[in-house]
């Protein structure tokens, strides 16, 4: 039996397969050719585009926690026109299926970065990066804003018929009313979590262990709140949800499918394993074939609370 | 084209209480390493430690028949995951990814090649030197560490015709004090036109120590840094080295994919990080 896995993650672009790249965890893609065939992955979303290259962060740009690593890298990058020009070509030409994370100072760079994305070639969707947070300006300030998020998001979407996914931040209350105010404002989809603000600190010179002192924590370490944020945002919104956050294997990934999210994007594990992707889609299909179903369409959302109340409130969870 | 290898290991010798050579059965990694390359290795799929380290390829092994086998890591001791390579016993599993980075530029005679090493910098040396005597390249190991002790592999040094320049901290053995003193007089007694390829590997003080000393006699380094990594392959950007080219102003460059090899008079030393 063989079942299907392609997902449509709205504006029009349906995906071979659920798994992602994660931006940030796999460079601009070009430099997993050698390791990974490109077209097999559902898409990948490149490291987070300014208007202009920028330098990033002095080291030490990472450090390894429980279960976890912080990362505070300042979104070094080649810039978009760069991009367009160096890296979009190679990556047509190896058939990956491309999401352009993109990040600005201001509404206006997000539109402008967007605009030129739009007159290219080989983009098949835009991821707004508006929960970076690594940066002093922009990023998760418009992100941690009601009306940052949807006027960003309103502005990208004035000027692009790209699939739009405006990149939610998990260091908020109620990460649902974010995703309600992306939808209004023209997304096609979201995804979520970016990385929690967090820090670490070497006790021997007491010095944070980052350059930037503060930096965002990834990997199995923040999985249970992502899977937590999407299922809340599920209940809130019913355009697609991209869910990641400390996904290490299939059963990691069919959590998030199973809370809602039609894709996922896998970003720290890439980093232990770079030969992740075809594990993914085999445990994906044997999970499938195990339980009788056709499409991985039929395991997303299909989330049993029936032996449960109607979960949770944020209060009860106060108590 | 790196490749991940579950790999067995088939030896661990104790050097030190802080020193240990691991073999790994990884033989379509060392088949292909350069010297100067280095494997991304994790022990163990728990997700603590999580991220894999990187390691210098430091001998490739070879059976009697002289067919590859695997290869060594030359171990220190300083935190989790190297306290678990210090401890594993034979039969055990690392995951192995390689071989990955830029390598050495090896010397062609009538170049000669002088190897800086410093405490475990002596890594990427092993298989330099293998590659050096293939060339037939006059070759000096000039090795500084902490004490006598700490000296390792002197006799496979020797062996492959390099000539040894020791230092201790301790003076329990050479030099009293850092290896850039019999480096000094060894660039004083030689004349500017000869032909020499310079290497080095340490601390990063000894590094940039070398790599102005050399320059001062007119001298290019080779340095291969130790940035920590989160991937090995290119995708993280967390392993950047501040690096001036031509003149212009300084940029980060990837280690792992720019590097760990290095001329060092380009790398922007003050810009490293705390190491
Ligand atoms: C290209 C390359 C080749 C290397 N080759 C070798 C080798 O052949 N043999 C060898 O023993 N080591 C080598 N290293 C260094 C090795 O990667 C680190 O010692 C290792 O990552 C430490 O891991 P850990 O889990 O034991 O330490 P952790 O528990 O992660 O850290 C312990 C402490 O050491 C510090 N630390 C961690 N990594 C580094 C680093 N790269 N430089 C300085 N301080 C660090 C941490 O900040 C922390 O304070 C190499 C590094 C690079 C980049
Ligand atoms: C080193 C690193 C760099 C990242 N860079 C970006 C980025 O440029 N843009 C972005 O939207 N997210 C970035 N992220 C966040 C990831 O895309 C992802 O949201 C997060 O790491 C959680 O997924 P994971 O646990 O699978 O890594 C980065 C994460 C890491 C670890
Ligand atoms: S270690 Fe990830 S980019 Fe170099």
């Amino acid at each position: 039996m063989s079942v299907d896995l392609s997902v449509d993650i709205g504006g029009g672009l349906t995906l071979a397969n659920p798994f992602i790249a994660a931006s940030g965890c796999f460079g601009y893609g070009v430099e997993y050719a050698d390791v990974v065939d490109l077209s097999t992955l559902g898409a990948v979303a490149v490291k987070g585009l300014f208007l202009d290259e920028r330098e990033g962060h002095p080291p030490e740009r990472i450090v390894e926690t429980p279960s976890g690593m912080l990362n505070a890298i300042g979104l070094q990058g080649i810039g978009v026109r760069r991009f367009v020009a160096e890296k979009l070509p190679p990556l047509r030409e190896r058939g990956a299926v491309v999401m352009v994370n993109i990040c600005g100072s201001t509404i206006d760079e997000y539109a402008e970065v967007a605009r030129i994305l739009d007159d290219a070639e080989g983009v098949a969707a835009i991821e707004l990066n508006i929960s970076c947070p690594n940066i002093r300006k922009g990023g998760m300030m418009f992100g941690c804003s009601l009306a940052g998020t949807r006027d960003v998001v309103a502005a990208v979407r004035k000027v692009t018929r790209l699939p739009l996914v405006p990149k939610l931040t998990p260091n908020v209350t109620d990460v649902a009313a974010f995703a309600a105010a992306a939808r209004d404002a023209g997304a096609d989809a979201v995804s979520l979590v970016n990385t929690f603000l967090a820090m670490a600190i070497d006790v021997e010179t007491r010095r944070p262990r980052l350059s930037n002192v503060m930096g965002g924590l990834s990997g199995p370490a923040i999985r249970p709140i992502a899977v937590r944020m999407v299922h809340e945002c599920r209940r809130a919104v019913s355009i697609p949800l991209i869910g990641m956050g400390g996904i290490m294997n299939a059963d990691d990934a069919l959590e998030f499918l199973i809370a809602g999210a039609t894709a996922v994007q896998v970003g720290t594990a890439n980093f232990v394993d770079p030969f992740i992707w075809g594990k993914l889609t085999a445990g994906l299909t044997g999970y499938l074939e195990r339980h009788g179903m056709a499409a991985v369409t039929e395991v997303v959302g299909s989330l049993d609370l029936s032996t449960r109340d109607a979960g949770p409130t944020p209060e009860a969870a106060c108590s | 084209m790196p490749v991940d290898v579950d790999a067995t290991v088939l030896s661990n010798t104790r050097l030190s209480s802080d020193y240990n050579v691991l073999g790994l059965a990884a033989p379509a990694i060392a088949a292909a390493a350069e010297p100067g390359q280095f494997v991304m290795v994790k022990p163990g799929l728990g997700d603590h430690p999580l991220l894999r380290r990187p390691f210098s390829v430091f001998e490739v092994i070879e059976d009697d028949a002289g067919r590859v086998t695997g290869l060594s890591l030359l171990n220190k001791r300083i935190g989790v995951t190297t306290r678990t390579l210090f401890g594993l016993e034979p039969g055990a599993r690392v995951r192995c990814l390689g071989p990955l980075g830029r390598p050495f530029s090896p010397a062609a005679p009538p170049e000669r090649a002088w190897m800086v090493a410093g405490g475990v910098g002596l890594a990427p040396f092993h298989t330099l030197a293998v590659a050096l005597r293939a060339r037939g390249v006059e070759s000096t190991l000039f090795y500084g560490a902490r004490s006598a002790a700490e000296l390792f592999h002197l006799d496979a040094f020797r062996r492959l015709g390099v000539r040894l320049q020791l230092a201790t901290d301790d003076g329990s053995r050479g030099d009293h004090g850092l290896v850039a003193a019999p480096l000094e007089r060894a660039l004083r007694g030689l004349g500017p036109a000869a032909p020499l390829r310079l290497y080095a590997c340490g601390p990063t003080p000894m590094m940039r120590a070398v790599t102005d000393l050399a320059h001062a006699h007119g001298r290019r380094t080779e340095v291969s840094l130790e940035q920590v990594m989160g991937c090995g392959l290119g995708g993280c950007y967390s392993c950047v080295v501040p690096v001036r080219r031509n003149g212009g102003r300084p940029r980060f460059v990837r280690s792992c994919l720019d590097g760990p090899v290095f001329d060092g008079r380009t790398v922007v030393w003050d810009g490293l990080g705390a190491g």
